[in-house]
């Protein structure tokens, strides 16, 4: 009667695997209990602004007297007012089409990157990535500063007489693409960069012994060996956008909102603490849908590395 | 080769120059139709830069690549009816077995049916049968090395390049495929034109073999002939284990040197010019005694055994502390039962070894 042999691991080592966990339950999964325990609550003129409070000092009685009292009114409230619909497909063309564009700008900027002499390729994603030097709210405000009717965009269109008068940028769709395609075109080009400057260049040439000429070969080749780095792209542009609030409430107009800029307006002038929970539950649920899809591009790609 | 055939692949007098670097310098170059050549060098030598010049992936600087007759020196390599084996194969490693051996078919306008006939042939040709769905990823090195085959033969190149072939396989591996590759060569007719640093492999499966050296051809000849008759001391130290013997002749067939007089087959050199006596290892006898015969002998310490299994290499010192290096196949069982610091006496006959002027 032997045992197996096993090789003894020092036992700290079981405690640095359960650290992404602990870190997972404290900072996502006990904040999302509670978004969703508000959620279906009900408002109260009260603080916190909502009941049932949870009450454990009550026992039993006071826990099942706390189910009783849960409800989904707020659920049936954004699904039948259109207010918060319209704000979940606006939020939904938002994302989409700035990462149809990020995706149209980032491609041919990652290429050249990719193409570039080794050398010089540290630096031009250093360039990428250096507007990040400079915190987010401020570069949004400079880009007010640059739309606004007298701003620096209708200047140069006028002093290179392309417009005679100035045009309104400012809160318009165009104001939160422009805001949202530049803020986030290095999460489009990092992630294609990476895919591309991978692809080993003798494939190219094989294609082009196997009688493909050139621009035929980035479609046989290059394309679908980039695809990863363009879905690992557009997910993480799509998802951060569809929740995107500081764009589009200081560029945007005030005729339609995004689904945050609804959250927001819920929770701090409605004061509706369940409505906003459920608006933001709602938009991870929709969310899931991309980012399990992710999950599994992601998963392939590990099988077909092992 | 003789003047009857046209050849296949004519380089004339090709350069390719890289800045201050060149690669290739001025080399002219025939190839036959249905021959398999050996570009064999050392690494740096050009022998890969002339390869992708007639892939098509390289220019050259000045001079011109005929195939057929046809200056093809600027014809981009889609265009060419060569293909070429990669050395790290360059499969694609998202299209399966089958979508890869058939990407050069769906380039040209052939129907799905002729497509799917002839990567069936392809994949039966290189014993791939049942693997056309497989993953590159799901196969083995040897398997690659087979995919990679087929690819390139499955259009029916008039030249297939081969860009050291075998060069990621085991050595075990490596010799049968070399096997294959000249059966296969010899079943297709094709003209094979392969890539090598490594002499045995090109030794084996050449017809013929062009031995480079710094962006020239120092020599082209059979295996055999590269082998014997080397034309430069370079070339019978990079082919094979050589002893070189500095001397001069002072007579016909009299050539002194600093072991002694050697006799010597060869009464085409003129006589006090400096040459050299190229000898091969395994054309020299070792004895405990001088032999009777009336060859060259000489006497030397034996001063290291390696053993190779098939046979073993005898470092022998000589009087002048030179180093003469004996090859003796292991036939018998045991050994010859000499040892380090043993006397021992080597002979060989007088046509053994080869005069080198330079």
């Amino acid at each position: 009667m032997s045992a197996p042999v096993r090789i003894k691991r020092p036992g700290n080592s079981r405690l640095v695997v359960l650290i992404p966990y602990l870190w997972l339950i404290a900072f996502f999964l006990v904040p999302f209990v509670i978004v969703l325990k508000i959620s279906l609550s009900q408002t109260a003129m009260a603080l916190p602004p909502y009941v049932p409070v949870l009450d454990l000092a009550a026992g039993w009685e006071g826990l099942k007297q706390f189910a009783t009292q849960l409800t989904l009114d707020s659920y049936a409230l954004i699904g039948s007012d259109e207010l918060y619909l319209s704000s979940y497909l606006k939020s939904l063309e938002v994302a989409g089409v700035s990462t149809a564009i990020l995706l149209l700008i980032g491609y041919p900027m990652a290429y050249g990157i990719a193409r570039s002499p080794r050398g010089l390729q540290p630096l031009l994603v250093m360039l990428v990535v250096l507007p990040f030097w400079t915190s987010f709210l401020i570069r949004v405000y400079a880009w007010i500063n640059i739309l606004q009717r007298d701003g620096l965009l209708n200047d140069v269109l006028m002093a290179l007489h392309i417009i005679d008068a100035p045009i309104a940028w400012l809160a318009s769709d165009t104001a939160i693409y422009i805001g949202v395609v530049y803020s986030y075109l290095p999460f489009m080009v990092l992630p294609l960069y990476a895919s591309l400057e991978r692809i080993d260049y003798s494939l190219l040439e094989a294609a082009a012994d196997l009688g493909s000429p050139r621009w035929k070969a980035f479609w046989q080749v290059t394309v679908p060996l980039s695809l990863r780095g363009a879905a690992a792209g557009a997910l993480l542009c799509f998802i951060p956008v569809t929740g995107e609030f500081v764009i589009p409430d200081l560029l945007g107009g005030s005729r339609s909102m995004m689904i945050g800029q609804t959250l927001w307006t819920e929770f701090f002038s409605n004061r509706d603490w369940p409505v906003a929970s459920a608006i933001a539950v709602a938009l991870l649920a929709l969310l899931l849908v991309p980012i399990l899809v992710y999950e599994r591009l992601q998963k392939r790609a590990i099988g077909e590395v092992a | 080769m003789g003047g009857v055939t046209a050849p296949l692949v004519r380089f004339d007098a090709v350069s390719k120059r890289y800045g201050a670097l060149t690669a290739v310098d001025g080399l002219s170059l025939d190839i036959a139709p249905g021959e398999f050549f050996a570009l064999l060098g050392p690494s740096g030598c050009g022998k890969t830069t002339l390869l992708r010049m007639l892939a098509g992936f390289e220019t050259p600087t000045s001079g011109r690549v005929l195939l057929a007759g046809e200056d093809i020196s600027t014809v981009p390599p889609h265009r060419r009816p060569v293909n070429m084996m990669f050395q790290n194969y360059a499969l694609f490693p998202h299209l399966n077995v089958e979508k890869n051996i058939g990407f050069g078919l769906r380039q040209e306008k052939v129907g799905r049916h002729e497509i799917a006939e002839r990567v069936e042939a392809m994949l039966a040709l290189v014993r791939l049968s049942g693997y056309g769905k497989r993953r590159i990823d799901q196969l083995s090195g040897g398997q690659r090395q087979r995919v990679a085959l087929a690819r390139a033969l499955i259009k029916e190149p008039r030249v297939l390049l081969l860009d050291e072939p075998l060069a990621a396989l085991d050595k075990k591996l490596r010799s049968e495929t070399q096997f294959e590759l000249m059966e296969l060569q010899r079943k297709l007719g094709t003209s094979f034109v392969i890539v090598t640093h490594d002499q045995d492999e090109a030794m084996v499966v050449a017809d013929r073999i062009a031995v480079m050296d710094r962006g020239r051809v120092a020599q082209v000849a059979r295996p055999a002939e590269v082998y014997e008759r080397p034309n430069s001391r370079w070339i019978a130290d990079f082919i094979g284990e050589v002893t070189l013997i500095e001397g001069r002749f002072s007579a016909p067939g009299v050539m002194q040197t600093l072991i002694g007089e050697l006799r010597v087959a060869d009464d085409s050199v003129a006589l006090g010019e400096t040459v050299w006596l190229a000898l091969r290892p395994e054309k020299v006898r070792i004895g405990a005694e001088r032999p009777a015969n009336g060859g060259n002998a000489i006497a030397g310490t034996l001063h290291e055994i390696g053993y190779r299994g098939d046979m073993s290499i005898y470092k022998v010192r000589l009087g002048d502390r030179s180093v003469m290096k004996v090859a003796v196949a292991n036939t018998g069982h045991g050994d010859r039962g000499f040892s380090a610091g043993d006397v021992v006496w080597l002979s060989w006959p007088a046509d053994a070894g080869v005069v080198l002027t330079r």
